[in-house]
């Protein structure tokens, strides 16, 4: 009894510690956990090798740094199996704050892969207007876009010869945090413009995704860094979302029984004030 | 007139955008595309407006010294120093090595993980300290984020890999994603969708005024 009532008067500066030692220690010294793959990760990936090689393909990162550890992961594998392909890739953001963050991986990956700027992906940068720019773009994406994010004309760049809106595209992908993202995407666009839809949303969105997977609007879902740990396991990659895990691990089942023993110690409370 | 004429050209512009989405004829589909690019420059602006608004605030609330000022005074040193530097810079204010870079990068970035990373340490002691069991429904919610929790990540499968698969954490959170949460999570959507339309049609009928000047 006396545990219980030592666990209710606890210091919650104590669980902040072990919270940051239980991620900070797998980090370090990583567990190399076994991974498996999820049925809507499967999708994903399928749905990526299913593309035509070199087709063109239209990626939103709607994404800004505080969803980086989650969806980047999932930028960089998606852009790698797309350029192994040799797929056009087309990137554009709609989110606030992402533009820069989504530039730095864009030439990451190009220069890793050995890809040609303009030629065989490019970077169209931030356009304000939400669902107006995704509505827009199924019009035209070069009046749309009418810059990349360097400031060059799109129209003279070599990947955007023949493409026009999203007839051009036989798959978009939609990596997203919140407003403007995926949700936004099957509802303007899917509904309207019939383009297969693949999505990489955070862990907090990827639940109400599921109705969309169902319906078959979405071909795949990957569903915050386990999503993307699963997919670069599928990848043959052991990238930072596959190392996050170890920790994310850690951090769920503290978590777990952190409602167990808080829990525990209501029940010893209330005994306690019984007798 | 001053009333009218704003609630005709709302309800002109809903009917013809909804219009459009049924007749893709250039008749109708050139003016919906020139409406939609319309928005796109209306929302730009909406940003310079919310910007400009969010000055004024946070200069009032310091001006008057109410609670929390020093913070305010920080956010517009922050706002006006971002915008003087990418004024300065010009056009390629988002070329390797300007300040507006370093600020994205050095300041911007790591504050906005950082404030997304304090989450994890707020939640496990929210789950200590506010996650109380006390009746049937709460014990279910516990159960299912208990097994969700457990099976995204791989500790959870990795213990209970030895067990058959419909036994298996992953399996099983997966299911509990694809059914009964989808379940509850699609009533929602039709629900939430139903209102947007219901609202729709009272912005453009006239009856909800609320947009313009707060009347009702």
């Amino acid at each position: 009894m006396r545990l219980f009532e030592g666990l209710a008067r606890l210091d919650r500066r104590w669980i902040f510690a072990v919270t940051g030692l239980l991620v900070l220690i797998p980090l370090l010294w990583p567990l190399n956990l076994p991974l498996s793959s999820s049925p809507p990760v499967r999708a994903y990936h399928a749905a990526i090798a299913a593309v035509p090689d070199g087709s063109h393909v239209l990626v939103s990162c709607d994404f800004d740094p505080a969803a980086k550890p989650e969806l980047e992961p999932m930028a960089r594998s998606t852009l790698r199996q797309l350029l192994a392909k040799r797929c056009k890739v087309v990137v554009v953001v709609l989110y606030q704050g992402g533009a820069r963050l989504v530039g730095q991986i864009v030439r990451e990956v190009a220069a890793e892969r050995h890809a040609v700027y303009g030629t065989d992906i490019v970077d169209l940068g931030y356009k304000a207007g939400n669902e107006a720019v995704m509505v827009l773009m199924g019009q035209s994406l070069p009046n749309t876009f009418p810059r990349d994010q360097d400031g060059l004309d799109v129209r003279t760049l070599p990947i955007m010869r023949g493409v026009r809106n999203y007839s051009s595209f036989p798959l978009l992908v939609s990596l997203s945090t919140g407003y403007p993202g995926t949700k936004e995407y099957v509802q303007q666009v899917q509904g309207r413009f019939h383009i297969p839809i693949v999505a990489g949303v955070t862990a907090v969105t990827a639940p109400t995704m599921y109705p969309y997977l169902q319906t078959g609007q979405l071909r795949g879902l990957l569903g915050g860094m386990a999503g993307a740990a699963e997919y670069e396991r599928l990848l043959d990659e052991r990238g930072p979302a596959s190392r996050g895990m170890d920790a994310q691990s850690l951090a769920h089942v503290f978590v777990a029984l952190c409602i167990v023993l808080g829990n525990l110690a209501q029940w010893g409370r209330r005994r306690g004030d019984g007798a | 007139m001053k009333r009218e004429l704003p609630l005709f050209v709302t309800a002109a512009v809903g009917l013809f955008m909804i219009l459009s989405f049924f007749v893709p004829h250039q008749v109708v589909s050139v003016p919906a595309d020139f409406l939609q690019q319309s928005a796109v420059i209306v929302v730009a602006f909406g940003i310079v407006l919310g910007g400009a608004n969010l000055l004024r605030l946070n200069l009032q609330s310091v001006v008057k010294r109410q609670a929390g000022w020093p913070y305010r005074l920080v956010l517009i040193a922050g706002l006006l120093a971002t915008v003087l530097i990418g004024l300065i810079e010009g056009r390629d204010f988002q070329a390797a090595g300007t300040r507006s870079t370093w600020i994205y990068d050095e300041v911007y970035s790591p504050m906005s993980s950082a404030m997304f990373a304090l989450l994890a340490f707020f939640i496990a002691s929210a789950a200590f300290r506010a996650f109380r069991i006390r009746t049937v429904e709460a014990g279910l919610l516990a159960l299912a984020a208990f097994l969700v929790m457990l099976g995204r990540v791989p500790l959870g499968n990795a213990l209970t890999a030895a067990l058959p698969e419909g036994l298996r954490l992953g399996p099983i959170a997966e299911w509990i994603l694809r059914v009964p949460q989808n379940a509850a999570n699609r009533a929602i959507l039709i629900g939430a969708a139903l209102g947007v339309m219901a609202t729709g049609l009272r912005v453009i009928l006239g009856i909800e005024r609320s947009y313009l000047s707060g009347e009702e």
